[in-house]
């Protein structure tokens, strides 16, 4: 079964960019160790990490069709800063995958305990419908 | 005599592959490493015979292929630990070139099976390796069809190999005793890469391999080998039987048309002939099991010209045998849709309700949907509004969202 792991950061406050190097390696390093584990299991499809927030626009349909642009939504506190889809046997190794990702090491190297959002993916075979 | 590939080489090339990787495993007493070499071998002839020939002996020229990267395996092995002389003195006791057609044992396609499908290894993993060692699959196709990159693929199936070298499963035929114990899961994994294939005929998808048309090819060959087993052959009309109404089962726009709305002129006559034939020869046999009986129930439906043809006191009898077989809350879940078909709605939900508190079911969203279809038929259409809208929450699988998700609109609607 497929789920969506998605990892949600603050957007604000113990920015990333304000670690010290030690810290950043070891958080680095955990996320590609991380990827190389879950490949090496047979049980990553994709993994992708995003750009800052700042980076993110807001586009909507303007009346006659064209694209309206806006900077980043400044209501939200959390922004997606990566996601994975994994292919697991079950959902308590989806949880398992999820919990690991949220205490990736962060400032100081303390977990950073950040919420991951698990949603499975629809990828489930069809039954004969009655 | 140069034969050139055609329409029926791909498949002989695959039916090749358990045959010559039995040969290889038993010559170098390397379950693992005969596996990668035969499926090295195979690319090697996927890519070569199209454009050149078929060998005269293709099977001798996938062994030897195999041989070579075996051999090259092995020196690189020694190699690596070449201090070990008992493995060097082994090594030296290759010959170059093995006397093939004694290798060859018409049991290996089965020890295969048994090996590939042993409840040690998980069943996503056990369905992949079975495609490839036993279904002559490569990698890429097999990653393909699950739609996971091909690198995750082969790390699916060398841990697959490595559970089975940790287990200590042999190489070699189980006991008449061992097999009659091991079979279920041989054949679980077989109906899952079935209905697996389901996903893969619904629109979009047509690219990817068919996995239904491989499954029913695997379990053809299962039943040659296993001839007198009711069960492999009651699981292969099961097949042909639910594969005859693939072309009525999805509409014009990808969307699923369920059982009662399918126009059963395009279901296909020469596999319900063929499922309800084989059917009969296994039913005789006098050993009813779990695939004989569903082969049976899907029979019922697909004899039936007409939906109001349907035998269904027929079919409620049949479920009520299957479940003293093989009972299960999706058995009890379908054993309810018959009993509401002959005794009504009403009766079919009292039966439901028994599900409620069994944890294997009670969240699952086909209880809602069979629900969702048994409250409609009572006129209730309000629960039956939100059971669909569970239904549809719940499932996961896009066609199936998009069909419970229109039940439920159409009844709000009207």
């Amino acid at each position: 079964m497929k789920y969506m792991l998605m990892m949600n950061t603050m957007k604000t406050g113990q920015g990333v960019l304000a670690w010290p190097e030690k810290d950043l390696h070891a958080h680095i390093a955990f996320m590609i160790g991380l990827n190389k584990e879950l490949q090496e299991r047979g049980e990553l499809v994709s993994a992708e990490g995003l750009s800052f927030p700042d980076q993110a626009k807001l586009v909507r349909a303007g009346n006659d069709g064209r694209p309206i642009t806006d900077g980043v939504f400044p209501e939200s506190k959390e922004f997606l800063a990566g996601f994975w889809i994994i292919d697991v046997d079950n959902p308590e190794r989806a949880y398992a995958i999820a919990a690991r990702i949220s205490a990736a090491p962060g400032a100081g190297g303390r977990p950073l305990n950040m919420p991951v959002e698990l949603r499975p993916v629809m990828s489930g075979p069809p039954q004969e419908m009655v | 005599m140069t034969k050139l590939w055609d329409a029926t080489s791909e498949r002989l090339l695959r039916e090749l592959a358990p045959q010559v990787l039995g040969a290889v495993a038993r010559r170098f007493h390397d379950f693992a490493a005969a596996e990668d070499a035969v499926q090295e071998a195979m690319i090697a002839a996927f890519t070569q015979w199209p454009q050149e020939a078929i060998p005269d002996n293709p099977r001798s020229w996938l062994i030897q292929v195999a041989y070579r990267r075996m051999t090259d395996h092995v020196r690189s092995e020694i190699a690596r630990r070449e201090r070990e002389t008992a493995v060097a003195a082994e090594a030296e006791s290759f010959s170059p070139t093995p006397e093939i057609e004694a290798d060859m044992d018409p049991d290996d396609t089965l020890i295969l099976l048994f090996m590939c499908c042993h409840s040690a290894l998980t069943v996503s993993s056990a369905i992949a390796l079975t495609l490839r060692a036993v279904g002559g699959l490569t990698t890429a196709e097999i990653a393909n069809a699950f739609l996971v990159p091909e690198a995750t693929m082969a790390q699916r199936i060398s841990r697959a190999k490595q559970t089975i070298k940790a287990s200590g499963i042999p190489f070699r035929l189980p006991s008449p005793q061992e097999r009659a114990e091991r079979l279920p899961s041989v054949l679980h994994v077989l109906y899952l890469i079935f209905s697996e294939g389901y996903v893969s005929s619904v629109g979009t998808q047509l690219q990817r391999l068919d996995l239904a048309r491989e499954a029913i090819r695997l379990t053809r060959n299962t039943k040659a080998l296993l001839p007198d087993n009711p069960e492999v052959a009651g699981l292969l009309a099961l097949m042909l039987l639910t594969d005859a109404r693939r072309a009525a089962r999805t509409g014009p726009d990808e969307e699923l048309i369920p059982l009662d709305k399918q126009d059963r002129a395009l279901w296909d006559p020469a596999e319900i002939r063929d499922g309800i034939e084989l059917l009969t020869a296994a039913l005789s046999k006098g050993s009813v099991g779990l695939y004989q009986l569903q082969a049976a129930i899907a029979a019922v439906h697909d004899e039936a010209g007409r939906l109001e043809d349907t035998d269904w006191p027929q079919i409620l009898a049949l479920y009520e045998l299957l479940k003293r077989v093989s009972p299960s809350p999706m058995v009890t879940l379908n054993h309810a849709i018959a009993v509401a078909m002959v005794h009504g709605p009403a009766k079919g939900l009292e039966l439901l309700r028994t599900l409620d508190s069994d944890p294997r079911v009670s969240g699952h969203y086909r209880l809602d949907a069979v629900r969702a279809h048994l409250f409609e038929k009572t006129g209730d259409r309000e629960t039956a509004i939100k059971h669909y809208r569970m239904a549809a929450a719940r499932t996961t699988s896009m066609p199936e969202r998009n069909y419970l998700m229109t039940q439920a609109a159409r009844l709000a609607a009207d």
